[in-house]
């Protein structure tokens, strides 16, 4: 039987007989992860208004080295290069900017975007050459692991932060006064949404139960399966969602802290 | 009744072959495989269109229509803008042999390579097995693919890449996910995954996933946790070491 290879016929970047605009989705990926890349960087190194009053910001938390009294131990060190930049944000978010530069649904949504591998479905793409996660340097994205037990770890300090956000110190008396301010809640959503992300991991998935062919017979692995599977099932979802609030927590405390809002409470 | 044009792509074999214009009456509740039957039928009596059952079981009607693919079977022309032609082509990950008729032969070699099912031995004396309903529910998703092969033919890896010597596509990660997976499967095929069936070229677009007609999550539930088990296996130094206390 004569065959013609019909994958000749057309190929090249961008190259569809597509009628819908698969570029929005792309394009709108490029643009909101583009927008956190450049504000986190911004944030980062910035050093300044990053707490108000019992608010400290995720991009600084935990705070291992600072000014603020939220520092576990004080001041930068005196040991510190000073030709090296130093910010108390620069220390800790390659922890989770990594959790989810490996994170599955990250992956795929930025190897369109930023990659056009492929730029989207069954759209031609610029490059012959392909060697995928199958190889180095991309075969290195199964770290995303390890990275998953640092982000657990992670919402504890969050979490953490959010019950400091409860406890307001009265500036006339210096007491300390329970309170809820509208950063509170603002960071208690925050630490909702980024757990719902962390703990819909694949990987955390996987670890819980997907590993076993019988999870039913270890019932603690098939609650746990199950739950995560639950949370996996919106992962992007709660990928996008706990961008924007790690984002907007961060500036809500940055405009309250350069006096441009002021935080109302409630309690 | 109104009229609707149909890019219907034309190949003899030995010939690149190209796109053809038809235009034909469509009406209510038609599907583009009633269409193409219609033009069959009226004008083009030597169109080659592979069909079976006409209700998205038998995987037989797989294209590319608008230049998604899907079973022609199954796309209602209601859901499509009949103001403008309605290409319809054939798959492009595998080779053509008329009009809109692909070789998809290439599929049932690489599944043939797939180490098959291996039952421990017998949980009873009567040589039966026992097993819990929900554990089997796992991989009950994967079984219910009707090969189609719409999932191979989006994946880049294949379409743009060629890779049909190392990577054997989605639909087969899902099938042997469904073996890999089985309460009562002893067989070993991580090492193959990893080398021979090349699971490490998947980048994760889920493109498989947004083509199955059968709404299988193949990126989700079969391909991730399959390369989960390979970096168990291969990659991690944690669950390499702890293997070796075990």
């Amino acid at each position: 039987m004569q065959v013609i290879p019909v994958t000749s016929v057309h190929r090249g970047f961008g190259t569809t007989t597509r009628r819908d605009a698969w570029w929005t989705a792309p394009l709108a990926v490029f643009a909101g992860l583009s927008a956190f890349v450049g504000y986190a960087t911004w944030a980062a190194f910035q050093g300044e208004h990053y707490t108000y009053g019992p608010y400290l910001s995720p991009f600084y938390s935990p705070e291992i080295f600072g000014d603020s009294p939220h520092a576990w131990f004080g001041p930068k060190p005196s040991a510190w290069p000073g030709w090296l930049p130093f910010s108390p944000a620069l220390l800790i978010l390659p922890f989770p900017g990594l959790f989810r530069f490996t994170c599955y649904y990250y992956r795929g949504a930025y190897y369109k975007a930023f990659w056009a591998d492929p730029p989207s479905c069954s759209v031609g793409e610029p490059r012959r050459s392909y060697r995928g996660e199958h190889a180095f340097p991309l075969i290195l994205q199964n770290v995303h692991r390890f990275f998953m037990w640092v982000a657990i770890v992670f919402i504890a300090f969050l979490s953490y932060d959010v019950w400091l956000a409860l406890w307001f110190t009265d500036p006339a008396t210096g007491a300390r006064e329970f309170g809820i301010g509208l950063g509170t809640l603002v960071l208690g959503l925050n630490v909702g949404l980024l757990a719902s992300y962390t703990w819909g991991c694949h990987v955390l998935r996987h670890v819980v139960g997907g590993r076993l062919d019988e999870v039913s017979k270890s019932p603690a692995c098939d609650m746990a399966y199950a739950c995560v599977s639950g949370l996996n099932g919106r992962h992007r979802l709660f990928a996008w969602l706990s961008l924007f609030s790690v984002m907007s927590s961060d500036l809500y405390i940055r405009l309250c802290s350069m006096g441009v809002l002021s935080d109302p409470r409630f309690l | 009744m109104s009229q609707a044009t149909f890019r219907i792509w034309r190949s003899q074999p030995g010939e690149t072959g190209g796109f053809t214009d038809y235009r034909t009456e469509v009406s209510e509740g038609m599907v583009v495989l009633d269409a193409v039957h219609q033009i069959q039928a009226e004008q083009a009596p030597d169109l080659a269109c592979r069909w079976n059952c006409k209700a998205g079981k038998c995987g037989s009607c797989s294209a590319e229509i608008n230049g998604r693919p899907r079973l022609m079977c199954m796309s209602r022309l209601n859901t499509l803008d009949l103001t403008q032609p309605v290409t319809v082509e054939p798959m492009r990950t595998f080779p053509l042999i008329k009009d809109l008729v692909t070789d998809v032969s290439w599929n049932f070699r690489v599944k043939q390579g797939i180490q098959r099912f291996q039952p421990r031995r017998p949980d009873a004396p009567d040589g039966t097995w026992r097993m819990a309903q929900r554990d089997a529910d796992r991989v009950q998703e994967f079984r219910t693919c009707i090969e189609c092969f719409l999932c191979q033919d989006v994946c880049h890896v294949l379409r743009d890449h060629d890779k049909h010597d190392e990577f054997i596509g989605p639909r087969f990660f899902t099938y042997a996910a469904a073996l890999e997976m089985h309460p009562l499967d002893t067989a070993e095929r991580l090492g193959d995954l990893k080398d021979a069936q090349g699971i490490g070229y998947c980048n994760i677009t889920k493109c498989c996933t947004s083509v199955c007609p059968e709404h299988i999550h193949i990126t989700d539930n079969a391909i991730i946790p399959l390369k989960e088990r390979v970096v168990d296996r291969f990659y991690d130094p944690v669950t390499r070491l702890l293997r070796m206390f075990r």
